[in-house]
């Protein structure tokens, strides 16, 4: 299983006792493009922050293929805006994991930053103070900052809310570049036409996985229809899942449980 | 000339008090106006002022068993300032209750048992002393105290400098690419107590976040970024000590207040007059750039 860059076994994560994604199997293979939708709550935000490890799994785990190292773009950012700092500082935040904690940043990673502004289009941005930058701008910062840590694996969850067309499609365009450098990526999006045109492979989610796998096949009309059926309230008094309902699905690696999942994911 | 060495260098020079009030005082500007800084900038300006409430109990355990003696009181104060901080932090890192609230109510049941401490033993003039502090009684020890917490403050500045940065700035990205987040806000609520307890000898518990903190809300509007904001609220400290040591001086005034309200008279004169100021912000911009 060389190819493999994630393993989800039977993952739940969730808040309190009430799980956001439930009992996920299934592998993302290394150099992948994978489209993650779903309806509001239906557990995109929480998967990608369980896979960068902010969020620590209720049930199961996921695996990361040693030496994988992640990027994350959160769709909630807690970047505090009003902090004095430049667009260069921002940016220069993503040679951490080249640099660290005490590292000297040298001309050439602050040439990287320069690129990586100029890759986004923000050449001559640096000396800006981050709380003059419109939500795009922003938003384009925080890439640049992912472009600039140089990961295998890459998060982006809503990278394109609040962006306008012609960025979209410079983002699209610097995604499509990553593809082409065999780096994994995972991206939430909504827009599914979007989703069509650019991404190879999509989960759609609804708690659990509804599809998983070739974008055309996954987003067929009664998949869609199964994953807007979803009911997105928590019940409080929802009976508990039990464990041992599951423990043939992972022991076999097929995913028929007793209580329906869905189909098990393609990619594998 | 005469006049001038007699105002303001002939204090300095002729008596020892004086010096040791001048050497303590620039130290602690030295640690704690950079600490006040971040605590401004982590929007926990009121926080400084909880910590320097909640050291009190642990100040006043060691003035009841060993009466105004500076070591017994500093230990006091620093156990008493960490297991506040520390307390308050771990309540706020791992449950669902923000940080303001943690700390207020850490702070006052603190200086409750404080209170009651100080009013077991001690008249309200050895209350005072503890509250207010004697910047011009600074012996060897609490200089030499002085200098190691302004020592360990800067050599830990230095290093966690980078992290404290990105703690502040976008603390979801420290945690996805470090694990140095917790353990970096530990370390800086260690250091503002550190900080607090260093300044009560010297301007009293209740006095000491005034040179932390307002020498850094002065500096915040001189500039958009934050090496120089602590490099000026450094500056804005020394000038306030020396500007509080000498009205203190001259016009027989407690030291104490008079360092924090120079460094006040800082503070209004940069809500005026700062490059981010009132008047430039307000006043001064008729003219625009085409882009």
């Amino acid at each position: 299983m060389t190819n493999t860059c994630l393993t989800f076994r039977d993952l739940t994560l969730g808040y309190g006792s009430h799980p956001a994604i439930h009992h996920l199997d299934g592998t993302i293979r290394k150099g992948s493009l994978t489209a993650v939708v779903g309806a509001n709550g239906s557990g995109k935000s929480t998967l990608m922050k369980g896979i960068v490890g902010v969020l620590k799994p209720m049930a199961g785990e996921v695996i990361r293929a040693p030496g994988v190292r992640a990027a994350y773009l959160p769709q909630q950012s807690e970047l505090d805006r009003s902090f004095p700092a430049r667009v260069v500082d921002l940016v220069s935040l993503g040679l951490w994991p080249r640099r660290g904690l005490l590292g000297r940043h040298s001309k050439q990673d602050r040439d990287d930053v320069s690129k990586a502004l100029m890759a986004v289009g923000l050449g001559g941005f640096e000396k800006r103070p981050i709380d003059t930058l419109s939500g795009g701008q922003l938003q384009r910062t925080l890439f640049a900052r992912v472009l600039l840590q140089d990961a295998d694996l890459i998060l982006l969850d809503e990278p394109f809310n609040a962006v306008d067309a012609k960025t979209v499609g410079d983002l699209i365009a610097l995604i499509k570049h990553w593809h082409g450098e065999e780096r994994t990526i995972m991206v939430v999006v909504h827009d599914l036409d979007l989703v069509r045109q650019n991404f190879p492979e999509t989960l759609l989610l609804a708690r659990q996985p509804i599809a998983w796998g070739e974008t055309r096949e996954t987003l067929k009309p009664e998949n869609l229809l199964r994953a807007r059926r979803f009911h997105e309230a928590w019940e409080e008094n929802a009976p508990w899942c039990e464990p041992d309902e599951h423990a043939d699905g992972h022991d076999h690696d097929h995913h028929g449980h007793d209580h329906h999942h869905g189909v098990g994911p393609r990619a594998a | 000339m005469d006049t001038l060495y007699g105002l303001f260098i002939a204090p300095f020079a002729d008596f020892g008090f004086m010096q040791r009030a001048l050497i303590g005082s620039l130290m602690l500007s030295l640690g704690a106006c950079p600490i006040g800084v971040f605590l401004m900038l982590r929007r926990m300006s009121l926080s400084g002022d909880a910590m320097a409430h909640a050291i009190l109990p642990g100040a006043a355990a060691g003035f009841l068993f060993y009466g105004l003696e500076i070591l017994p009181m500093t230990i006091g104060g620093l156990i008493a300032g960490v297991i506040v901080a520390l307390g308050a932090g771990a309540v706020s890192r791992f449950t669902i209750q923000r940080e303001d609230a943690s700390m207020a109510a850490f702070y006052l049941i603190s200086l409750a048992i404080g209170v009651l401490m100080v009013s077991i033993r001690g008249s309200s003039v050895d209350l005072m002393h503890v509250l207010f502090g004697t910047v011009l009684a600074l012996n060897d020890e609490a200089l030499t105290l002085i200098g190691g917490i302004v020592a360990v403050t800067l050599v830990s500045l230095a290093i966690f400098w980078r992290a404290l940065v990105a703690e502040c700035l976008d603390p979801l990205f420290l945690r996805s690419v470090s694990r140095l987040g917790s353990p970096v806000h530990f370390i800086f609520l260690g250091l503002v107590v550190l900080n607090l307890v260093g300044g009560f000898q010297a301007l009293g518990t209740l006095l000491s976040v005034g040179l932390m903190m307002l020498p850094a809300a002065a500096a915040r509007f001189w500039t958009v970024r934050v090496e120089p904001m602590c490099v000026l609220a450094v500056l804005i400290g020394f000038a306030s000590c020396v500007a509080g040591l000498l009205l203190s001086y001259h016009a027989s005034l407690p030291s104490g207040p008079a360092i924090i309200l120079s460094a006040g008279v800082v503070y209004f004169a940069s809500i005026l007059f700062g490059t981010r100021g009132i008047l430039r912000a307000r006043i001064i911009h008729h003219r625009h750039r085409t882009a």
